[in-house]
């Protein structure tokens, strides 16, 4: 009996195929209902309505008919063509039926008494040729500009809407966003099944879309605003919360490719698939410690993908090889690729769907990204953090070890600067530069490992021409951590510098 | 005003409208284009794929095909004046 009923209450669902979008819907859209999706011009509506036809009738059997009243359908397929959807081939195989309705006051007398069956029988034409189940209206508003008389074009679309929730039609219908209500014409009123809303933002010159489902009868749904991307592959949904916690937390161990680093981490290293975060101030070698770790994780044959969003590639080799590590000997090999990008060259969502681009394409055990603190300068506090949650997400799903360089400034506090995203970090390693007898000495300590017994203590950290070595601090060097010193890390006083003063 | 007038009057089954439409067009036509025109009624529901070429969306709907440029009258055609105007057989503005 009760399960009878949560069988009932759970309406049936069209799914997008848009990656993603599926997933904040639980499923897709209202099946056999409209859904009217707004927003601005450009914000990605007509896209999002194409994709959810031509997923329709490519990947679910189900035909679509797309009517437009904004542009001419040979513009239109050129338009979508350039995000890899073929419309003439699937119109070909009578999948797809794209019907152009051009209205222009200008052209057109109102002398008495008229509806819109014209339309009606249209699509009731198209739906029936095909046997379409999906139907796009995009944007049906522009009726508004084409016709005077508004009393029956807002009866009569209150008839196609009844017309095709009778008739079982899973509709995409797009409006312009209005100054106060969703739409212009106030068309939710007429849609109240299901209404989702696109944004188009410009934060500091860098723009992200975002969408968000207003309202769903009869189902759940996620109700925050998700990033998405317009790309190549069409749109794609970032929701964070597709991924949950589900994560498998291997036990597997990963050598930091120091052994004396492995030491401070309970003799083993890593976890593998967790997120390492390794911050300093500039020059204290935290590109070395990612490097060391990479030429570690290629020399067991893993294969290690490496973001760089400061140095170009050869750069990054040619230093490297200053502390006798050879990285080009791995990219030769195939197990290293870098991709190196401009950090403020696109938004952050852009930047993560690159990211989870390389990541599937090569398949990688390890990441590094070098310097996350680049990125971070492209968004909001918020936006990175959920950015980085998504990218962190992806990689622990994918089983990757993750490695994080962030860059504090000289004059912030180390461990306060990283507040935002050291939460998602399993590991932080600090290394800091001191000032000590007129030279400048590295320190090294972990701040946190989760899950594993790790070194309290603060180690001397020397990068020379053959490695890395990592050794405990002798006698009448700093016994208190010092970089929880306020004046911050260049001025850290040591206990010799101290009895000078 | 020597061109022949071809009209196309499309209409989506016998309805009130439909018929009241093609009544008034008759009128018009006998009495203002007299020897000069020519009516096709075009039912959508026996042709729905009519409707495409000449971009129909409300109904009833009368076509000018001749001449050129191509004119659209919506609506029963009940408002004479109205009709006259959209077939640019008066001037929009009497005046001028």
């Amino acid at each position: 009996m009760s399960k009878h009923r949560l069988e009932r209450s759970e309406i049936q669902k069209a799914p997008t195929g848009i990656p993603g979008l599926d997933d904040i819907t639980k499923g897709g859209l209202p099946q056999g209902r409209p859904t009217l999706v707004s927003g601005g011009p450009g914000s990605g509506k007509t896209l999002l309505g194409i994709s959810f036809l031509v997923n329709g009738a490519q990947q679910f059997a189900e035909p679509g008919v797309l009517m437009t009243f904004e542009e001419n359908a040979a513009e239109l397929a050129q338009d979508v063509r350039s995000l890899g959807y073929d419309l003439d081939s699937l119109v070909a195989q009578k999948k797809l039926i794209v019907d152009y309705i051009h209205v222009d006051r200008s052209e057109i007398e109102e002398t008495g008494e008229y509806d819109l069956e014209g339309l009606f029988v249209r699509l009731d034409h198209a739906i029936t040729q095909i046997g379409a189940k999906r139907v796009m209206l995009d944007t049906i508003e522009t009726l508004f500009g084409g016709l005077k008389d508004t009393g029956i074009l807002r009866a009569e679309l209150r008839r196609l809407f009844r017309w095709m929730r009778d008739r079982g039609i899973t509709a995409v219908v797009t409006a312009e966003r209005g100054e106060q209500m969703f739409t212009r014409q106030g068309l939710e009123e007429y849609i109240t099944d299901a209404v989702i809303s696109l944004d188009h933002r410009v934060h500091e010159q860098i723009s992200t879309r975002r969408i968000r489902v207003v309202k769903y009868r009869g189902s759940t749904h996620g109700t925050n605003e998700y990033p998405f991307l317009i790309d190549r592959d069409g749109i794609t949904v970032l929701p964070v919360t597709s991924l949950l916690l589900e994560h498998e937390a291997p036990n597997e161990r990963v050598s930091t490719g120091l052994k004396s680093l492995d030491d401070m981490l309970g003799g083993k290293g890593y976890f593998r698939a967790s997120t390492v975060l390794l911050s300093g101030t500039a020059g204290t070698g935290k590109t070395t410690l990612a490097a060391q770790f990479v030429e570690s994780a290629c020399a067991r044959g893993e294969k290690c993908m490496y973001f760089l969003f400061e140095e170009s590639p050869s750069q990054l080799i040619r230093n490297m090889r200053s502390t006798g590590i050879d990285l080009q000997k791995w990219v030769d090999k195939g197990l290293l690729r870098f991709h190196a990008d401009r950090p403020n060259r696109h938004g952050l969502e852009t930047h993560l769907l690159e990211m989870h681009h390389a990541v599937e394409v090569f398949d990688p055990d390890v990441v590094v990204l070098d310097p996350i603190t680049n990125l971070m300068a492209v968004g909001t506090q918020a936006d990175v953090r959920a950015m980085l949650t998504r990218v962190i997400d992806y990689f622990k799903t994918r089983g990757v070890t993750a490695l994080f360089t962030s860059l504090t400034s000289s004059t912030q506090s180390l461990e306060a600067t990283e507040s935002m995203i050291s939460s998602l970090m399993d590991t932080w390693i600090l290394v800091a530069v001191a000032e000590e007898d007129r030279k400048r000495n590295r320190w090294i300590y972990v701040l946190k490992s989760r899950g594993m017994p790790h070194s309290n203590d603060v180690r001397a950290f020397h990068i020379t021409d053959h490695g890395i070595s990592i050794t405990p601090l002798g006698k009448g060097s700093p016994a208190v951590k010092p970089l929880s010193a306020p004046s911050g890390p260049r001025r850290m006083p040591a206990p010799t510098a101290r009895k000078r003063k | 005003m020597s061109d022949n007038f071809a009209l196309r009057l499309y209409v989506a089954g016998q309805t009130p409208k439909a018929v009241r439409a093609f009544s008034n067009l008759r009128k018009i036509c006998e009495e203002h284009l007299q020897g000069r025109y020519s009516i096709e009624v075009i039912d959508l529901i026996e042709n729905p794929a009519l409707g495409r070429g000449d971009q129909i969306l409300a109904l009833p709907t009368l076509v000018r095909r001749l001449p050129t440029p191509i004119k659209k009258i919506i609506g029963d055609l009940s408002n004479t004046e109205r009709v006259l105007v959209g077939l640019d057989l008066r001037p929009r503005r009497p005046s001028s």
